[in-house]
């Protein structure tokens, strides 16, 4: 083992030490919060029968699922749930949160990776080319368009894009998972995912491709892509061999930076797309006060964020050495 | 979960290039031989658990209960084998139980069944969510394997329109957990028509027909009910032609007359009332009471906000309860005569229109729920009818959290309603026992010749005299009324004409995909 990877290793270590006193207190965060909140859980178990419910028969069940137990033993009744591997079970779902979740997961990773992909390539490509050809129209465009689109959210983009691929030319279908009753085949499910993951995809370009643009050109003055200029090279070997693989390192860790943006891009355009993965359970969740849904999803969103930046960091030190590995 | 994973990751893999291939026909509506019917409704249950109220008024899919009703609204049996019996001195009811049924995972049906249900339904350890409709009943006693008793803690004439509720096999009822934790919620077993056979949440429904159903397999086997919350949209895709039917609002059902879809519209016993407060003074003065009952134009709010389609309300009696409704209980539009039972007490007019007694001024506050745009519309034309007589309503929109705590004393738009007796919803609502219990009576009406009328009707095993009972009522009720009752609300269903079997029904207040044209699919069958 070399030093190198030792010291990664502890990068690692270290981040994963830190990481878990974050998620407590995120989690412990999310509860006091839902707690403060003026909503009544009672009304989400009960539903439309509540309006015919008695006072004595609410406020047995009040008893029963433990709402008039105060914030703290509430909160140790979830945590000491969670060490024995019990989520709970989430009251807008009327699941347990294990099963919740494990339905949902898979379509928003499904989402959120192809989205992440439409960026990368979108930006690596679109950068490129605008700091190849710097001043020129192509550039003048996509740095007009991205500086523009840094202003957009997610949800603007989805109804936009749903008014001319879907209601204008019919191209892609308006939401949903699949068309109206078709099971869940690979054809279904991939023509239904076009529409989300581009928006989703796009939604998160603009400040990527400003940053791979800005930081090609400043590898274009370095010494030595100069001197891989002045050998005389092909323009295309100097930029894609030269230039391009110093421009990256950075960029690798702007995208860890991004997957908060990510997580939040995912909830806006899997609620406007129908899309039924984790992060529109988020808004049902929320709106019913379903604590223990909103504190695993919470949990979850946060694992993602530290350990989408912890990939970051360890993807450049493994790629650069001259990067420090002490954080 | 696993098998999960990878057909995403294979989907993932793949990539998605093959998305951008020509979009397939849709994928929704009816076989060509009419064996499968695809839906949309806006509303998606989040329970399927009888005891969390999933098809606790019957027409369930997945369950049957011990009674259910017919398209004329009488009880007929289910998992009963005859229509139940009740002891002369009216405590107690008897029901025989149907042999040879079997549960959707194989089991047999028996009383043990039954009895688990019910005494589930009333343990507080299982958090029935309907529990308190239950409030007459004391106990369930198995007899032998076939017959139940239900023993009551007062005559109730009513009580077997409250053997609709689905039986569950005992053995998911032996844990005493809340039930929200049960796998019913998700995953049903009862013994009715069809299997879940599989719910995407947020998405859609698939159901199969139960092949050994004992009245018989359905003809249409397979149903897939899509989730579809906007009207807008449901309603864009039906034109679509992806849907077999959907439940709109009267307006926009009415803008399919004349394509390949049929209209139907329902008339309901879903009322929609405006409580009076009995502790707000201006509520509670009994000639603000009666004026605003003449004030209001019923006809007029259904003609402009529900395309014609509903029927004014005077109390919670629907219309098709006709052998119930007392004509000479009902309520006309009379601007004049409201004026005049104003000034007669002492409301006189002031600089700003708005009538003032003693230095107070006619003016309260109508609260509605925000997100419902019906009550907002009625809400509004409520306040512009009681301003034309001088009586300034002030409108608040607000969440139930918010309105709760203050619908002792500020009106609210109120809605409910039942079409099978006029004791289930009509007793809650009015009786002084209910007063101020959660929404219930949440104004307080109480009214001490209501209250011997109702609880007459509900004591009276002899049917003319409950009839006599329930008429009395609501002239004792006209007399003094402490709500402003508007309209019932039609249903509107559009719907594909390709099967027979439809039968026009009165929707309760509940509504959507299963009752509406669909409450007896499984009788349906497809038209050659």
């Amino acid at each position: 083992m070399t030093t190198r990877t030792r010291e990664i290793g502890w990068l690692v270590a270290r981040r994963l030490a830190f990481a878990v006193p974050v998620v407590v207190v995120v989690a412990v965060g999310v509860f006091l919060l839902a707690a403060a909140s003026p909503f009544d859980p009672v009304y989400q178990y009960y539903g439309v029968d509540v309006f015919t419910a008695t006072e004595a028969d609410l406020a047995a069940t009040r008893a029963r699922l433990g709402l008039d137990d105060g914030v703290f033993q509430q909160l140790g009744r979830w945590l000491s749930g969670v060490l024995t591997g019990d989520l709970g079970t989430s009251r807008s779902f009327r699941q347990p949160v294990g099963r919740v979740i494990a339905e949902r997961l898979p379509w928003t990773l499904l989402l959120v990776v192809v989205g992440l992909l439409v960026a990368v390539v979108l930006a690596l490509v679109a950068g490129t080319v605008a700091a190849w050809r710097q001043g020129g129209a192509f550039d003048r465009v996509v740095t007009g368009i991205g500086h523009a689109m840094e202003g957009i959210p997610p949800f603007v983009l989805a109804l936009v894009a749903i008014a001319v691929f879907s209601l204008g030319l019919g191209w892609l279908p308006v939401a949903g998972l699949t068309d109206a009753g078709a099971p869940a085949t690979f054809d279904q499910v991939a023509r239904h995912l076009v529409l989300p993951a581009l928006v989703l995809g796009v939604s998160q370009t603009p400040w990527l491709v400003l940053h791979v643009r800005g930081s090609l050109l400043g590898a274009l003055g370095e010494d030595h892509v100069s001197g891989a200029r002045a050998r005389g090279l092909p323009e295309r070997t100097v930029v894609l061999r030269h230039a391009l693989p110093t421009a990256l390192l950075p960029f690798v860790t702007l995208l860890g930076t991004r997957i908060p943006e990510l997580v939040t891009g995912a909830v806006l355009v899997e609620t406007v797309f129908s899309w039924p993965g984790l992060a529109e359970a988020v808004v049902t969740a929320a709106l019913a006060v379903d604590f223990p849904m909103l504190a695993a999803i919470s949990v979850l969103a946060t694992a993602a964020v530290l350990l989408g930046s912890l990939l970051a960091d360890v993807a450049v030190a493994l790629a650069d050495p001259r990067v420090t590995a002490d954080g | 979960m696993i098998r999960r994973v990878l057909t995403v990751l294979g989907v993932l893999l793949v990539g998605f290039s093959a998305a951008c291939a020509a979009p397939t026909a849709p994928g929704g509506a009816a076989g060509a031989d009419g064996t499968a019917m695809v839906l949309a409704d806006g509303y998606e249950p989040e329970s399927l658990h009888p005891l969390l109220g999933y098809g606790v008024e019957g027409a369930s899919k997945f369950y049957d209960g011990l009674l259910a009703h017919d398209a004329d609204r009488r009880l007929q049996p289910a998992l009963a084998s005859a229509l139940p019996t009740t002891a002369a001195d009216g405590l107690s009811v008897t029901v025989p139980l149907r042999a040879g049924v079997t549960f959707h995972d194989g089991s047999a049906f028996d009383a043990d069944d039954v009895v688990a249900t019910y005494r589930a339904l009333l343990d507080p350890a299982f958090a029935s969510s309907v529990r308190s409709d239950w409030v007459t009943l004391a106990a369930v006693e198995k007899l032998d394997a076939q017959t139940v008793r239900f023993d009551l803690a007062g005559p109730d004439a009513a009580f077997a329109h409250r053997l609709t509720l689905g039986i569950v096999p005992a053995e998911a009822v032996t844990a005493p957990a809340p039930a929200e934790e049960s796998p019913l919620s998700a995953q049903p077993v009862g013994t009715g028509p069809y299997t879940l056979a599989q719910w995407r949440r947020g998405e859609s429904m698939e159901l199969t027909a139960n092949p050994s159903y004992w009245g018989g397999a359905p003809a249409v086997e397979r149903i897939t009910i899509v989730f579809a919350v906007d009207d807008n949209t449901r309603a864009q895709r039906l034109r679509s032609g992806e849907f077999d039917g959907t439940v709109l609002p009267p307006a926009l059902a009415q803008t399919f007359e004349g394509s390949e879809y049929t209209v139907r519209d329902h008339p309901s016993a879903d009322y929609r009332t405006v409580t009076l407060p009995t502790a707000n003074p201006i509520t509670a003065d009994p000639a603000i009471r009666m004026a605003l009952n003449h004030a209001v134009d019923r006809q007029g709010m259904i003609d402009a906000l529900f395309a014609g389609r509903g029927s004014p309300a005077s109390n919670p009696i629907p219309e098709v309860l006709s052998e119930y409704s007392e004509p000479a209980a009902q309520f006309t539009f009379d601007r004049t005569r409201a004026g005049q039972i104003l000034d007669a007490a002492g409301w006189v007019a002031g600089p700003d229109g708005t009538r003032v007694r003693d230095g107070v001024p006619a003016r309260f506050t109508l609260m509605y729920p925000a997100t419902d745009t019906i009550r907002r519309d009625l809400a509004q034309g409520f306040t512009s009818d009681a301003r034309a007589v001088g009586i300034d309503v002030a409108l608040e929109g607000l969440g139930w959290e918010a309105i709760e705590p203050r619908m002792g004393a500020d009106a609210l738009v109120l809605g409910g309603g039942s079409p099978f007796d006029p004791d289930l919803v009509s007793y809650p609502l009015l009786h002084s026992s209910y007063a101020g219990d959660g929404f219930n009576n949440p104004a307080s009406y109480v009214n001490p010749a209501v209250d011997a009328g109702l609880d007459a009707a509900r004591r009276a095993l002899d049917p003319a005299e409950r009839v006599a009972a329930v008429k009395q009522w609501q002239r004792d009720y006209a007399a003094a009324p402490g709500f402003v009752f508007l309209t019932f609300l039609d249903h509107s269903y559009v719907a594909r004409d390709e099967w027979d079997g439809y039968e026009q029904v009165v929707d309760p207040h509940t509504h959507g995909t299963t009752w509406g044209p669909w409450w007896n699919v499984e009788d349906w069958t497809p038209r050659a």
